[in-house]
């Protein structure tokens, strides 16, 4: 049994559900149980807004999220207030241009990312959202990065379809960087 | 198999609907559920549906009453705030006998409240929340496939009995996302003899009323209603029963509430405990034989529920008072955790209740 | 013997539990002649108010719907929307429709839902025992008005034609009166064309009938038609507030 619990946060309008929604689709296609929880209401609009994950073997119980094993932040605001509750043995992904603040903790992995400097230098400068993303299948081969293209198309509308193209460009760059 | 797509609660009780061959959809935005709106602004005018943003909720309820005297599969949905404001037409409806479906997206109260999760519109829904003698039938989801099973069951029970079929969901299942399945279900369809139809010279006028100015009418009224009602307890009553072979301990939780609870109860397994969760599905008819019968075999009852404990009086009466039920409950927006549930299981086992 | 009166068809066979003197029969009758003469009652579906003429589901023959107070244009609303084949109307009062009901008066219109809606004019609450509506004049006495209406304290009376008139919505509002043959006869048409109005796909349709309470006004019938015309009327004239088919044909 393996239960993966993620945890992304963020400012609103940096793509946090959606690159939640990314790895909720990408659990879908891997036949996995999954759930995808965001937060919700006024404070979306420019305030924090994270959303919860989880894939699972098993069926999911609660969709809540306590004590996550991945946690993904793009604002200093949401390190500070989630790095205590990663289980020990966790991950942590940084953006690390974001945030400069390192984290103290040693019994959990940390991931430095410079995810929106990588994602302008690819001129997606709205998309370091997905550089993360890309960074964290590199660690997680029960999602693998087989058919990723699949589920960025089943995901971006017919209208944006050159974003499909900058989506996969940015997975690829956040899937290499550091290896 | 049907393929198994992700979609989020609210949106998983719009399209089950659609399914179920509502054609019919009157609403106004409020938080939560507005998602269902929306799906249904979209979709109905392709089908050949009616999708119409009323000026308000006691609007909009009264538009369903008028569809549904009309014959029709319709429905409307909001949130806890909303929902009182329908209650007027929810009483309507039940005195008038005649089938809907309503949607409760909950959000924490009371007044204005807030936005996150809650079930503390278990009295209203289960008890009243209308004037007058009457019930609906109250179906609580806890995944988003239930959101679209209940939905489609939700219809055919409110045409079977001709009442009001109410989903009582949360912020929680309303806004996340599952995988869910859409099976080919054949939908059944009922008679409405009493529907307004226009009578074409064919039939004497049809009347829908809820009005009899003589008590024994009325009352006579009533006590036939009860006698369907009685009916819808003895039938209709749906649970699940989870760890419950072996259990000396009872987790009694609905909804998302079920949901952590199931967490706690595998933790307390973990940790020996033998403990199990019945999960009322419906919770009118309130399942409670089942609780009746666990009442016999296990030593306490946890009741987990996001409100200040509101579903525990039911689960004390089901029991007859038999054995110490305790609470493990958040409250105004709050979820609890498995850990404070896990705690409130122990406590159980310590006998501190 | 030729028959030269007689109760139209869609008018049931009963007493009515009006008033000695309260022009609702009449009113009733010419919604009656209008289902009739349009041949259209086998497919009409109506609304009862809450208020005097909350009966009036057991006095018209076609189908009907008896509706929460002021509620009745959003149940209209659900049952044109299910079947716009059907001819949809709401029987209304002042207190029903302008009071508590307005919001669902005002939004109908707007959207020109095709419905037609009678709306029962009489400056008072009757069944409840003779309280102030929001029609009721300025110095009326009524039960919760003992010193006559105060407009300082409790606003002016709502000219509902009027205000409606200013709505791009609806297709057609007029107000009559039903105090004399003349004016009787004057209603008659206007409810017809209403009903007319729907049949045709013009959409919202509404007739203000000016009526009386002798009960609750505390007059004679006799006083009361009096009073139609010497204080009624000045301030909710009658007349034709908007017709847009008209108006575009006049062009």
């Amino acid at each position: 049994m393996k239960t993966t619990q993620i945890l992304i946060a963020g400012f609103g309008g940096q793509g946090i559900l959606f690159a939640g929604k990314f790895l909720a689709y990408k659990g879908l296609k891997e036949d996995l149980q999954v759930s995808w929880l965001p937060s919700y209401g006024p404070e979306m609009r420019g305030g924090t807004a994270n959303c919860n994950i989880i894939l699972s073997d098993t069926p999911v119980g609660s969709p809540i999220i306590t004590t996550p094993d991945v946690l993904v932040v793009m604002n200093l605001p949401s390190l500070q207030k989630y790095v205590d509750t990663v289980a020990p043995g966790g991950q942590i992904y940084v953006d690390s241009t974001l945030i400069q603040e390192k984290v103290t903790r040693t019994d959990v992995e940390v991931f430095y990312v410079p995810a929106t400097q990588l994602a302008r230098e690819a001129g997606a400068g709205s998309l370091a959202n997905m550089v993360l993303v890309g960074n964290l299948l590199q660690n997680h081969p029960e999602l693998s990065f087989n058919g990723v293209d699949n589920v960025v198309n089943s995901m971006v509308p017919p209208k944006k379809a050159a974003m499909v193209e900058l989506n996969m460009k940015v997975l690829t760059i956040g899937r290499e960087y550091g290896r | 198999m049907a393929e198994r797509v992700l979609m989020k609660g609210n949106e998983a009780i719009a399209e089950a609907a659609i399914r179920a061959g509502c054609r019919h959809y009157f609403g106004y935005p409020i938080t939560p559920q507005t998602e269902i709106a929306a799906y249904m602004a979209k979709k109905m005018p392709k089908i050949g549906g009616v999708f119409l943003q009323a000026e308000s909720e006691i609007a909009s309820i009264n538009m369903v009453y008028g569809a549904s005297a009309a014959g029709m599969r319709v429905m409307t949905s909001s949130s806890s705030p909303g929902i009182s404001l329908k209650a007027e037409g929810l009483s309507y409806l039940a005195g008038s006998d005649i089938p809907a479906f309503v949607v409760n997206v909950q959000r924490g109260g009371p007044g204005l409240g807030g936005i996150q999760p809650s079930q503390a519109d278990y009295f209203q829904a289960t008890k009243g929340g209308g004037h007058g003698d009457y019930r609906m039938i109250v179906l609580a989801p806890a995944s988003v496939q239930e959101m679209a099973s209940l939905t489609i069951k939700g219809f055919d029970l409110a045409d079977k009995y001709n009442m009001t079929a109410m989903i009582l969901a949360d912020g929680t299942i309303g806004q996340m996302m599952e995988p869910i399945t859409f099976e080919d279900e054949e939908i059944r369809q009922y008679d409405k003899p009493w529907a307004l139809t226009g009578h074409e010279g064919k039939r004497p006028h049809n009347v829908v009323n809820s009005l009899y100015l003589k008590p024994e009418e009325l009352e006579r009224k009533n006590f036939e209603r009860y006698e369907r009602y009685k009916l819808v307890e003895e039938n209709e009553a749906m649970w699940e029963e989870y760890m419950m072979e072996d259990a000396e301990y009872c987790v009694v939780a609905f909804g998302i509430a079920s949901r952590v609870a199931k967490n706690a109860v595998v933790a307390a397994r973990e940790k020996g405990i033998k403990v199990g969760l019945i999960r009322p599905i419906t919770l009118w008819p309130f399942p409670k034989k089942v609780l009746e019968q666990a009442a016999e075999k296990v030593r306490g009852f946890v009741c987990v529920e996001l409100s200040m404990g509101q579903m525990i009086e039911d689960v004390r009466l089901a029991t007859n008072c038999k054995r110490h039920v305790g609470l493990v409950c958040r409250s105004g927006g709050m979820v609890p955790s498995p850990d404070e549930v896990l705690a409130g299981i122990e406590n159980a086992v310590k006998g501190v209740y | 013997m030729a028959v030269v009166f007689d109760k139209p068809k869609s008018l049931a066979d009963l007493p009515l539990h009006y008033c000695p003197g309260c022009p609702h029969g009449i009113i009733h009758r010419l919604v009656a002649e209008a289902l009739d003469e349009l041949g259209i009652e086998g497919k009409a579906i109506g609304i009862a108010p809450v208020g005097c003429a909350v009966m009036a589901y057991d006095y018209f023959t076609c189908d009907m719907i008896e509706s929460a107070h002021g509620r009745a244009p959003a149940v209209a609303t659900g049952i044109k929307r299910c079947r716009p084949d059907n001819i949809v109307f709401t029987y209304q009062g002042d207190g029903d429709l302008a009071s508590i009901g307005m919001a669902e008066t005002v939004h109908a219109a707007a959207r020109n839902e095709n419905i037609t809606i009678i709306f029962v004019n009489n400056a008072i609450y009757g069944m409840t025992g003779g309280q102030m509506a929001p029609t009721t004049l300025p110095g009326q006495v009524t039960q919760t008005s003992p010193y006559g209406r105060d407009v300082n304290q409790c606003g002016w009376p709502i000219r509902v034609s009027e205000m409606l008139a200013t709505l791009e919505g609806p297709e057609y509002i007029t107000r009559v009166a039903v105090n004399n043959v003349k004016n009787v006869m004057n209603a008659k048409k206007a409810i017809k064309k209403a009903f007319q109005n729907q049949v045709e796909g013009k959409g919202f349709s509404l007739v203000e009938v000016i009526s009386a309470c002798p009960t609750n006004w505390g007059m004679t019938p006799e006083q009361a038609l009096k009073w139609v015309d010497s204080d009624m009327l000045p301030y909710y004239p009658m007349g034709v507030y908007k017709d847009r088919s008209a108006a575009k044909e006049a062009k």
